[in-house]
């Protein structure tokens, strides 16, 4: 029954005057986020928007973002949260593939708000948050921040249900574009509520959140606290480790969500000047958690339990290590979230035993709708399932678990690479690069990297002998979000090939980084 | 020795090099958040602490790595000054 509105309304009415978030100066109890979301809400249905429509948000960690997703909520619309790295094509594509009726974003994008307003297109409406005092400058760009603090206030009307979808979240495929994972309203009451029944939550926790809200594990930091009745301490992104190891001592902070690169680089600093002894949990998920990191970890959090978790979009949260499991079982995420179930199958679909590897299958109230409008790509990954009528979810990664019970991930089927904990398909990175006319050739490799998982290596064929790697590299900046953009660029007279004139990605040798 | 001025046209270069890669003049105003701007990400900041340090033979602490210190052509030259003026140059 529950939808994500119910989630921040709920705590609203028990606890109006506890503290729901911060983010940086700004502080807001459970009442005043609510207020500011049905006012957004009201907001977008004066704009047209109707149960199921799609608005885009493009912006940075912040109240307005929160605010806005909760307000697309109230309004029975679906949200659709873009990475404030991602460029105006990106975003425009986003826009036309779900047929965003209203863009969210923030005055650093006002112009490419104005623009895609301008071409033909379904948006009817922008709303611009940050932009107070630029005055009215264009009357389809809405003022964020005087509609969220003045806008007409009250309940929106409830006039949707538990199956219709809460939000898409986008994400990359092989194919090189993203597709958005329709995730309903009951699947994401469904994977919240599991989640914060193995970690414990509760309305006491203090969960400071770096991630951005475009990632769903971000994203899942704002609803599983909300829900719960904790606070969101939410940081703009993790670029000053001080300034959140400090937030930690001054919110006391009690949870850390993190992936692999966050902890890599927490590790290479001196900490004695911060109290983290508040932490009684982390959390690690989108890469695996190195079991020497983990180690550490434990010694600078020694009162914290450590969450090695695996996970995909498609169902959010799969497998989570127990963690007095962690010591013993260094590599395992572990076991089914609760009340769902994995087993692990060979190519022709037969369920293997122990220490056997196959690909991992999900059966659950988690496993999301499939991808929006995209039949076939939804056909390959969610297949019917035991029962009339439901679904599975095939993960395209590889798994072998141990006669304990204990699942162990082995390498993806795909070749996603995954920099800073994010997908990145190559094919989307060679696609920008092959835009270029001075490239000939390009291919996207990934090789380890000790903070970031895999750095991203273009290795490119000149068509112009003056091309230089800086000319690549701010190609690729202007065109794709920051984690996508390759680390380094490297020139070849040519690419070893098949016989078919196929590019064979493993006989590529990359010569060593210079540093 | 160098003067505030050179630092400043030291700095706006190697921000419009190193992070934009772009050889002309860096676009921003001297108080811009650099974050805010996106001219810098996380592993960016690093970056500029390296060249921060290297250019101007500073010790950065990793507790003095704030925005308060570092998110503004400003801030990271009253910031450099402040490091140089305490370690008696």
């Amino acid at each position: 029954m529950l939808q994500v509105r119910d989630f921040l309304e709920a705590n609203a009415s028990r606890t109006p005057g506890k503290l729901a978030l911060v983010c940086g100066e700004q502080r807001l109890g459970y009442a005043e986020l609510d207020a500011r979301a049905d006012r957004v809400a009201h907001a977008l249905r004066d704009r047209g928007v109707q149960r199921g429509d799609r608005v885009v948000l493009w912006g940075h960690n912040g109240p307005e973002l929160v605010a806005g997703i909760f307000g697309v909520a109230k309004a029975s619309a679906v949200f659709v949260v873009a990475n404030d790295t991602s460029k105006a094509a990106q975003v425009d594509y986003l826009v036309r593939d779900c047929r965003a009726k209203v863009l969210v974003t923030t005055a650093r994008h006002a112009a490419d708000a104005a623009a895609m307003l301008d071409a033909p297109g379904p948006l009817v409406a922008a709303l611009i948050a940050g932009r107070a005092g630029a005055g009215p400058v264009d009357q389809r760009l809405g003022d964020f921040d005087a509609i969220a603090a003045r806008g007409a206030a009250g309940r929106p009307p409830r006039d949707g249900i538990d199956r219709d979808l809460a939000c898409l979240v986008y994400t990359s495929g092989s194919t090189g574009q993203p597709k958005g994972v329709m995730c309903a309203h009951h699947q994401v009451a469904f994977a919240s509520a599991s989640i914060l029944a193995y970690l414990g939550m509760g309305a006491e926790d203090v969960v400071l959140c770096a991630l951005p809200l475009s990632f769903d594990y971000g994203l899942y930091q704002l609803l599983m606290t909300c829900r719960s009745g904790g606070t969101l301490v939410l940081e703009r992104s993790f670029a000053y480790p001080a300034e959140c190891l400090e937030r930690i001592a001054a919110e006391r902070v009690t949870g850390l969500p993190g992936v692999p690169t966050l902890w890599a680089l927490l590790l290479g600093l001196d900490l004695s000047h911060f109290d983290l002894s508040s932490v009684r949990f982390l959390t690690n998920t989108a890469a695996a958690l190195p079991p020497h990191h983990a180690q550490r970890l434990q010694q600078i959090f020694p009162r914290a339990r450590i969450f090695a978790m695996y996970g995909l979009t498609e169902t959010k949260r799969t497998l989570y290590l127990p963690p007095e499991h962690l010591a013993s079982r260094p590599g395992s995420v572990g076991f089914p979230i609760p009340g769902t179930e994995v087993w692990i199958e060979n190519d022709a679909g037969e369920r293997l035993g122990a220490n056997q590897v196959g690909e991992l299958v999900v059966r659950g109230g988690h496993v999301m709708s499939g991808y929006w409008e995209a039949p076939e790509a939804t056909a390959q990954r969610f297949r019917p399932g035991p029962l009339p009528g439901e679904h599975v979810c095939r993960t395209g990664d590889l798994f072998q678990r141990d006669e304990q019970g204990f699942h162990f991930f082995v390498g993806r089927r795909d070749d996603i690479l995954k920099c800073r904990g994010e997908k990145v398909a190559p094919r989307e990175v060679e696609n920008v690069l092959h835009e270029l006319t001075s490239v000939r050739e390009a291919v996207v490799l990934g090789e380890p990297d000790p903070v970031l998982g895999q750095a991203i290596v273009a290795v490119v064929v000149r068509a112009d002998p003056g091309l230089d790697a800086a000319a690549v590299l701010r190609h690729c900046k202007q065109r794709l979000e920051d984690f996508k953009v390759p680390s380094r660029v490297e020139f070849v007279a040519e690419l070893p090939k098949t016989s078919t004139g196929k590019v064979k990605r493993n006989a590529i040798v990359l010569p060593p980084r210079r540093t | 020795m160098t003067t505030d001025a050179d630092r400043r046209t030291q700095l706006r270069a190697f921000l419009a090099s190193n992070f934009l890669l772009s050889k002309e003049e860096f676009p921003h105003a001297d108080d811009a958040s650099l974050l805010g701007e996106g001219v810098v990400d996380s592993t960016g900041v690093l970056e500029l602490i390296l060249f921060l340090e290297q250019t101007f033979g500073l010790q950065i602490e990793d507790h003095e790595a704030t925005p308060r210190n570092l998110d503004s052509v400003l801030r990271i030259l009253a910031f450099v000054d402040g490091k140089l003026g305490s370690a008696g140059r």
